[in-house]
């Protein structure tokens, strides 16, 4: 195949050319279609929702790509280590103990920010219990995230079933990924943090690459295995956090843009997959909400949409590695 | 040199390995022989870093393996294990290039480029330089990793059967390559060999492990002797001079 050696040479360009103007053309599509009102409604109004979805693109996309390099699977997501579960316990609890009338009146930078504290405290937790002691396990930290999410799982299910139909029905909209009622001042937090995370993310963005190699030959190519697996997991637990506390937790997108990005860039390294794979998220994502907005007019939720396209996937992904 | 005091690997109460203390010298190949479950690929873990010691101390020249810092070590010393699994699909060329790794942390220089292009040709690998792992059968894939290890050009290579799924032609093309190394560029070779007679033929020197423990260690041709073959694996092995080379018969 010598004439397709030679134009994977220029592919990433392309590519990454071809996502971005994909990208922009959708978002432009978003801030004008259908615009009824007068502009400086129209703009301001979307651009907060616009930039939420960019954000949680971004935040899912890296998340995914890096948990499944550190744990070596590509159908892994960072959703298995409880943190989506974790965000509905604390969700039902608060609509169970104070009410769904008290939990809308508490302001919503300070409940998202007890939130992402508590989701990056629970993590931290695990990882320095399970992953700096003797055993050194990723896939214990990763079993006991799992078992620990069935836990709370049940916790939020038991208290959703002797909870008021009423209270149910408000929590239940909670607890779908939902862009349309992003507060301004959370999203300017969360951006900080993901921009912080990301800078931090950068310098190691090569090193990644030899992760993909597995631990000992990592080791032997002199990484700070322990070091840089640590400093992973912590990126992804900000970034998760951040996510599930913006909009709610989204099971299957992470997976469907990552093995897209895989099998789109056709490339292992990181400094192509990452971008690839936040643009594709945000062309979704974006594209997702211009269709449920314009074509179902706000009749259902955008979740649905993205996880019955992501579900298909995820049988297409496996079915697809089975027949290999 | 290669100095390990008192080495101890313990799984709860087994003791793979037990306080074994060696010196392997500069330059050279040294193959450590043994029957299976001797300790041999744990030792090697243990000299390379990848397994913690129970107890005990390893150093390379100067450097402390349990405290030096990573990237230091892998400037000095690489190891190549027996199973490499990797879920990333990669062609030949990236694998060999994650060898600069530890010398340009993943920006490739000029110099890198050329000694990837080298390491691939001496291993035999540029018709396959553009194929992917997975589509390759086991023994080239063994080419391919032992082509990384030699671009990450240590004074220190350290390999676990190098010569696994590898046809006659090609385990012997190996050894003489890995001769070759050693002679004209001085560097430092410790391999697990199966295989005595390769052994026998290429290595300035000899260590015999069994039971966790070194039995036994010096030149061929005092390891090549029938009761000594008996002491370490139990079977008895004649042996033969064929063009002044000592031969085990192990196959009878």
């Amino acid at each position: 195949m010598p004439a397709l050696r030679d134009t994977i040479r220029q592919w990433p360009v392309t590519l990454l050319l071809a996502l971005t103007v994909l990208g922009a053309l959708a978002s432009l599509a978003f801030m004008t279609v259908g615009a009824k009102g007068p502009w400086s409604f129209v703009l301001p109004f979307r651009g907060t929702k616009l930039a939420a979805m960019v954000l949680v693109a971004y935040a899912i996309a890296v998340s995914t790509i890096l948990f499944q390099t550190v744990t070596a699977n590509r159908i892994l997501t960072p959703s298995i280590m409880g943190l989506d579960t974790l965000y509905v316990l604390i969700q039902t609890s608060l609509v169970f103990v104070i009410g769904s009338s008290g939990s809308v009146a508490l302001p919503p930078s300070v409940l998202f920010l007890a939130q992402v504290a508590a989701m990056i405290g629970f993590s931290g937790i695990l990882y320095v219990c399970l992953f700096s002691g003797r055993a050194q396990s990723l896939h214990l930290v990763v079993l006991v995230g799992l078992v620990l999410g069935v836990l709370f799982r049940s916790l939020s299910s038991l208290m959703q079933r002797i909870m008021a139909p009423n209270e149910f029905v408000v929590l239940q909209d909670r607890l779908f990924a939902n862009f349309n009622t992003v507060d301004t001042n959370v999203l300017a937090v969360a951006a900080l943090a993901v921009l912080a995370v990301s800078i931090f993310g950068w310098r190691m963005i090569r090193t990644f690459d030899v992760l993909l190699l597995g631990r000992d030959t990592a080791i032997a190519l002199g990484v700070d295995y322990k070091a840089i697996v640590s400093q992973i997991l912590i990126i992804v637990a900000v970034l998760v956090s951040v996510s599930t506390a913006l909009v709610g937790p989204t099971t299957f997108f992470g997976l469907l843009v990552a093995s897209l990005a895989y099998r789109i860039s056709g490339s292992e390294r990181h400094a192509l997959l990452l971008p690839v794979a936040a643009l594709i998220a945000t062309l979704l994502l974006v594209g997702g909400q211009l269709v449920l907005e314009r074509i179902f007019a706000f009749d259902t939720a955008l979740s649905i949409i993205i996880e019955f396209a992501g579900g298909i996937a995820f049988i297409l992904l496996i079915l697809r590695s089975a027949s290999r | 040199m290669i100095v390990a005091r008192n080495l101890t690997k313990a799984y709860g109460e087994a003791r793979v390995v037990r306080d074994v203390s060696l010196d392997i010298p500069r330059g050279g190949i040294t193959s450590i022989i043994g029957p299976n479950g001797a300790g041999k690929s744990t030792l090697l873990g243990l000299l390379s870093r990848l397994l913690p010691a129970t107890s005990g101390s390893v150093r390379v020249d100067e450097l402390d393996v349990a405290s030096a810092p990573s990237d230091v070590l892998a400037r000095r010393l690489s190891i190549l294990r027996q199973d490499n699994h990797v879920t990333a699909r990669l062609t030949v060329r990236d694998l060999v290039a994650f060898g600069r790794f530890p010398h340009s942390r993943g920006r490739l220089t000029e110099e890198d480029r050329r000694r990837i292009g080298e390491a691939i040709q001496y291993l035999g690998l540029d018709e396959l330089a553009d194929r992917f792992l997975d589509e390759m059968s086991g023994g080239q894939r063994q080419r391919a990793f032992v082509a990384m290890v030699l671009c990450q050009d240590t004074d220190y290579v350290l390999m676990d059967e190098p010569l696994n799924n590898l046809d006659m032609r090609h385990a012997a093309g190996m050894m003489k390559l890995i001769r070759r190394i050693v002679d004209d560029l001085g560097k430092t070779f410790v391999l697990v060999l199966h295989d005595i007679n390769f052994a026998s033929i290429y290595s300035d020197h000899i260590v015999a492990m069994r039971d966790g423990a070194v039995v036994k260690q010096g030149p061929p041709s005092e390891i090549l002797q029938s009761q000594v073959l008996r002491e370490i694996f139990e079977i008895d092995i004649p042996v033969h001079e064929i063009d002044g080379r000592r031969i085990g018969l192990f196959y009878v």
